[in-house]
Formats: C-alpha cells, structure tokens, sequence
C-alpha cells in the first residue's frame, strides 16, 4: 500500500460538502449534491455511478475545470473555490494531469507536440522539453512513435499519449475520466495497468471515473460510488 | 505562455486554416491597398505642387520693397516691425541682403513696356529681366530651343502668345532678330535739374538732380520659345512677354515705373529698386529671412502663409482620401471578426483541452489575438505593396494619356516610408482591434463546456 498521507497530514483531496447544481429554466439539477470525502495522498481513487450520477462534474470540480456552487475543494491545501481564475490554470498546469474518455489529443499535432503543449503552457525552457517528452513518451511505451499523428495511432495508444500528456508537467493528481471507455477490454485492461504503474510514483493520488466496478475493483485502493449527485459509499476496494 | 510559444501556436492555427485566413488577410489587404493607394496620390498631388511652386521661386522667395512703399494703399500704418528708419533699396541694399545667411541670390525686378521691331513692324510689349537661376525653375522645361547662352548675351526667349504676334509659325522665329526700342534713363547733373521750366516750389533748390530719357535701340537674337508664363506671378520675374537676361536688363538702365517716384522722394541721383526678389536656401528659411531684411529697415513679405494654406488644405485632402478609403479596411475587419469567431466555434473542443491542460483565460486570449494581429500584419505588408503598385499604375495611366498630349511626365502618387510603415501599424492596429471580442469570446469559454462539444 503506498503512503497514505503526507508527512503534514492533510489529504491529497479534501472534498468539503461541495455541491454544484445547475438551473435549467426554472429548475434546478444537483449534479453534485453535498458530497464530503477525504482522498489520502498516493491513493488510486475509482469513482463509480451510472450515467449522469455526478461523478463527472465531481471530477471537473476536482480538476478546476469547474467551481463547486458551495463547499471546498481542497487539493494540497489549496481551496479551489477561493482562488482566482489564473491561479486555478496554475493549478491545472501544475498539480494535476487529466486524462479523458475521447483521449483528446489535438489531431494537426504530432504526439510530441502534443505532449510538449502542457510544457509550453508552464513556460519549460525549450532545450529542456525533449527530453521531457521522450521520457514521459518511453514511459508509456511509445517513444519510437513521436512523430506520428494521433490519426496513425490506435485507441490504446492514443490514450497512452493522452496520459504521456497528462504526466509531463510531474503533476500530484492524475484525474482519468472513464480512460477505458473507448476501449476494447484488453487494451483497458493495459491502460490500468499503466495507471497502476503511475501510481508507483511518489506522492501521485488518482482519481478515476469509471462505470466498469470489477475493473475499478481490480486496479483501484478505493471505491466511491455516486447516485444523483450524491456519494452513496466510500470504501476500501478490496 | 512564452511569446515564442504564442506565436508557434499561433502560426499553426492559421496555417491549419490557410485558405480562410489568406481570404481574410487578402481581404485587410485590399482595404490597404486602397487606402495607400489613395494616401499616396494625396501625397504625390501635394508633392507635385509643391514641387513645381518651389520651382516658381514663389515659396522660397521674400519679396523686398522700400519700407514706405507699403504705406498708404487705405491702411491706417504698418505694425512698426523694427525701429530702424526707411532705407533706400539701392545696390548697397541688395550686396547688404546678398550677405545675409541662407540668401541664394538677391535680383531686382526689372520690367518695362517698351516697343519692339521684327520685320519692319512695331509690337508693344513688356519685357522683364530673367535671373540665371530661372533656367533651373522648370517653367523652360519642353520649351523651343533653348535658354540663353550667358548672363550677358544679348538674346531674348519669347512668351509664345507673343511669338504668335510676330509669326504664327513660332519655331521659324529662333534664330531670328528683333529690335528692342526702349528709352533709357541718364542723370542730370543738380543745375539742370533746377533750370526745369516748372516753376520753382519753396524748397525746390534743395531737391538733388532728375534724369532725361533718352530713346535707344538694341538687336536681340530669339533663342527660345516658351509657351508658359515664366515670368508671371507674384514675387517672380514680373510679367513679361520678351524675356531677356537680367545682366542685359541691368545694363539698358531702362526706364521704369518707379523712376518717378524716385524723382519726387529725391532720390533719382542713385538708382534704386521698386523691388527685391531674395531667393532662400528653401522655404524653411524664409520666415527668419524676412525677419531679417524686415530689421534692416525694408519692407518685406512672402507667401508663407500661402503655403501653409497649401499644406493645409493637402492635409484636408489626404484626412478625407484616408477617411474613404478606412471604409474598405473597415469592411476587411469585419472578415477579421467573422473568421476568429468561426474559428472559435470550430476549435471550441482544442480550447477547452487548452483549457485543462493549464492555459488560463490570458493565454486563450493571447492566442487569438496574435492570430489577428499576424493577419493584419501580413494584410498590411502586402496590402501596401498593392497599394504601391496600384500608384504606379495610376501614374502610368496618367503619363500615357500625357504623353498622347504632348505633355510632360508627371508623378502623381508617391508612397514615402511613412505612409508603408503606418499603413501596416494602421493594419495590425484594426486588426487586434477586430480580434478583441474573439479574443474575449474564446477566453470566457467554459472548459467543462468546450470539452463536451463535439
């Protein structure tokens, strides 16, 4: 089992009765609805819930994509809900890496460049940035192919691109939002695997949202199922 | 994001999109073209005029008189410039102003009516002075034959309008000869001034001599035939349809208006002036110029101001040419705005992976208003290049319906750097304007939003 908190004690994540509820006309959707949850540091989180459960938005909020409509979202003793818009872009470069369902590589750009573009956001010194991309590339297993567009590669590999991308900047959290959904089982199965791996690193937390339990419950130390908005249990996976 | 890194990501997007993005530059660069084209035949007309009236002497020219010789014509007095009294404009006078700094040459005005013979016929007409520096005026240019040999030769270009007089067929008359009859003026000694028949006033013993005009005759050879007015215009060389060297007109001690004057005021021992054209360096130094002579107790004025009025009025000219002419680069914004916005509809999804990625609401904005300013700034360069080009043209079409005239070249338009480096500024400027609300459109984009779009 990896170290569960830092040496200060604060979690990785702390989710502080956070609700974020949306008007549509007149009425109003709990996407997240008082949900609290305390995620230790180097923990692999699978966040579990049937199709519009919330466990997306929850995501989002944790990713600073998104601000909650009440509580805090505390991340390595940072309140998401408090800080500036700028700051929370400082917090998406530097804290956290975000993999998701559509890979959402840039397509006109080779997997180097595309991997270099979180390099480029955080202001990396050009002649340190090769060598970043070819580590963060090897460590996922496709460092031959950097020149390649994302159309010349498979799902698989695009989504091991996807997280090449998410980690280059050395982020504390990786957030996957449904990393295997695209993807025939097998190749899920190996993208966990990876994740796994990932998780080996010092201090990595990650939070992945997922509809398939018995893969969550193969690769994840903690299971958090949400219903409507809300967390329905929080547990250990095994 | 690093400058560099903006501008790489920003050349690629434009670059993804090129055939839209080089319409829409193309499009800032018409708007362009037309505004240098029209700035630049603003600026060609003006420097035309200018040009040919700083050849006419009429701007770099101050006009001297005998200070009094002001007075009167039913003004009350002239603002005292200076304290220094009423000088005769004599040769002295004009050596005096030579001196001054920045003078090219100091000329009297020497015009007179006389009569003038060519094949045993008589022609009235008036004949002025020209000084050597005329020749350089372009008022001969395309003229027949040719200007005169020397300062002192005694040869005589004709105004055409006269030329016609002595012969329709005005080429037959270079070569030729005509007869100058004026009547030239020699002092009188003081005593046979006083003997005048005229009875004697109170002070007339006092009174210094007069003159007696004594008529004479001279052969001139006809060099040239000029079909402009060389010597019209105010400050210039005084109408004048025979035109003779002002050496030669120096010398004929002619009689003039002024010599009568002269008598009365008692000055007709020495010769004076009625008037002094004083050439400058350039019309720069003709104000501090006519400061000076103004101290040294003439009369002086230019037509400075006259040539302000021109500048004004080119500055007029070139505001409402540039104001029309915005009204394209004005339209070509608009294609500016459209395709930044398409561009933002069609890049919503890379926005908000930009967005996750770590690129804050700055970067966005930045990325796309360097988009702007790249286009506007390619629109720009080329657009003063066309507007360049389309100047020549306009000068060519105009030349060759000159030349179908028989009339000199002329350039019309002119494109100085100035007008190529504040197009472009212009261009980008309107651009990034143009790109602001993109620019902010694309910022406030919601991520989570961006990222679902498909």
């Amino acid at each position: 089992m990896p170290p569960s908190t830092p040496s200060n004690g604060q979690p990785a994540i702390r989710l502080d009765h956070i609700s974020r509820h949306y008007t549509m006309g007149e009425a109003v959707i709990r996407a997240v609805d008082d949900v609290s949850l305390d995620l230790p540091t180097g923990e692999f989180l699978a966040l579990l819930g049937s199709s519009g459960s919330g466990k997306s938005t929850l995501l989002n909020l944790i990713a600073g994509l998104d601000r909650p409509t009440s509580g805090a979202v505390i991340a390595h003793g940072q309140d998401l809900s408090k800080v500036s818009s700028l700051e929370l872009a400082r917090y998406r470069r530097q804290t956290v890496g975000m993999v998701f369902q559509s890979f959402n590589l840039l397509p006109r750009m080779t997997l180097e460049e595309n991997v270099e573009l979180p390099l480029r956001l955080a202001e990396v010194e050009r002649g340190d940035r090769a060598a970043r991309v070819q580590e963060a590339l090897g460590r996922v297993g496709l460092g031959k192919r950097i020149t390649h567009r994302p159309s010349e590669l498979s799902g698989g590999e695009q989504q091991r691109a996807a997280i090449a991308r998410a980690l280059v900047n050395r982020p504390k959290i990786l957030l996957a939002d449904e990393p295997t959904g695209n993807l025939d089982s097998a190749t899920g199965e190996s993208i966990l695997t990876l994740l796994k791996e990932i998780q080996k690193n010092p201090g990595m937390t990650i939070v992945m949202v997922t509809h398939e339990r018995p893969l969550a419950e193969r690769y994840a130390d903690r299971l958090a199922v949400m219903g409507d908005g809300k967390l329905l249990s929080n547990g250990a996976a095994r | 994001m690093k400058p560099r890194d903006l501008s790489d990501l920003a050349l690629r997007n434009l670059r993804e999109a090129i055939l839209r993005n080089s319409l829409t530059t193309l499009g800032i660069a018409v708007g362009v073209a037309s505004l240098v084209a029209m700035l630049s035949l603003g600026v060609g007309l003006q420097q035309l005029a200018s040009k040919r009236l700083s050849q006419s002497g009429l701007f770099d020219s101050v006009f001297v008189t005998p200070r009094m010789n002001l007075r009167g014509m039913g003004r009350d007095a002239m603002p005292a410039p200076t304290d220094k009294p009423p000088r005769l404009l004599d040769e002295n006078a004009r050596q005096e102003i030579a001196r001054l700094p920045n003078v090219v040459e100091v000329y009297p005005q020497i015009r007179f009516f006389t009569e003038v013979r060519y094949d045993g016929k008589p022609f009235a007409t008036m004949v002025a002075g020209m000084p050597a520096s005329s020749k350089a005026s372009g008022s001969f240019d395309g003229m027949q034959g040719s200007f005169f040999s020397g300062d002192g030769a005694y040869e005589t270009i004709l105004q055409s309008e006269f030329a016609k007089e002595l012969n329709p067929q005005t080429s037959a008359l270079i070569g030729k000869e005509l007869v100058l009859r004026y009547a030239e003026r020699q002092s009188l000694p003081q005593d046979s001034a006083n003997s005048s028949a005229t009875p004697p006033s109170s002070n007339s013993a006092s009174l210094p001599g007069g003159f007696s005009v004594v008529p004479k005759e001279m052969r001139l050879r006809i060099v040239g035939v000029v079909d402009t007015e060389p010597a019209s215009g105010f400050g210039g060389y005084g109408n004048g349809r025979l035109l003779i060297p002002l050496q030669v007109a120096m010398t004929l001690r002619a009689a003039q208006i002024n010599d009568l004057r002269d008598i009365v005021r008692g000055t007709a021992s020495a010769q004076t002036f009625a008037s002094l054209t004083v050439r400058a360096k350039g019309p720069a130094y003709v104000e501090a110029l006519e400061a000076s002579i103004k101290n040294m107790g003439f009369g002086a004025f230019s037509l400075l101001d006259a040539s302000k009025s021109l500048a004004t009025f080119f500055r007029v000219l070139d505001m409402l040419l540039g104001i029309f002419s915005s009204l394209a680069l004005f339209v070509a914004t608009l294609g500016i705005v459209n395709t930044l916005v398409m561009a933002i509809l069609e890049r919503r999804r890379e926005i908000g992976v930009l967005k996750a990625l770590g690129a804050s609401d700055r970067d966005v904005k930045q990325l796309f208003f360097f988009e702007a300013g790249v286009m506007g700034l390619f629109g720009g360069v080329f657009g003063a290049f066309l507007g360049w080009l389309i100047g020549r043209a306009l000068t060519f079409g105009t030349n060759v319906y000159l030349h179908r005239r028989d009339l000199p070249s002329v350039e019309i338009t002119s494109v100085p750097w100035w007008l190529v480096l504040g197009a472009i500024a212009f261009a980008v400027f309107v651009s990034l304007v143009a790109g602001l609300y993109p620019a902010s459109r694309a910022a406030r984009l919601n991520p989570v939003e961006a990222l679902r779009y498909e």
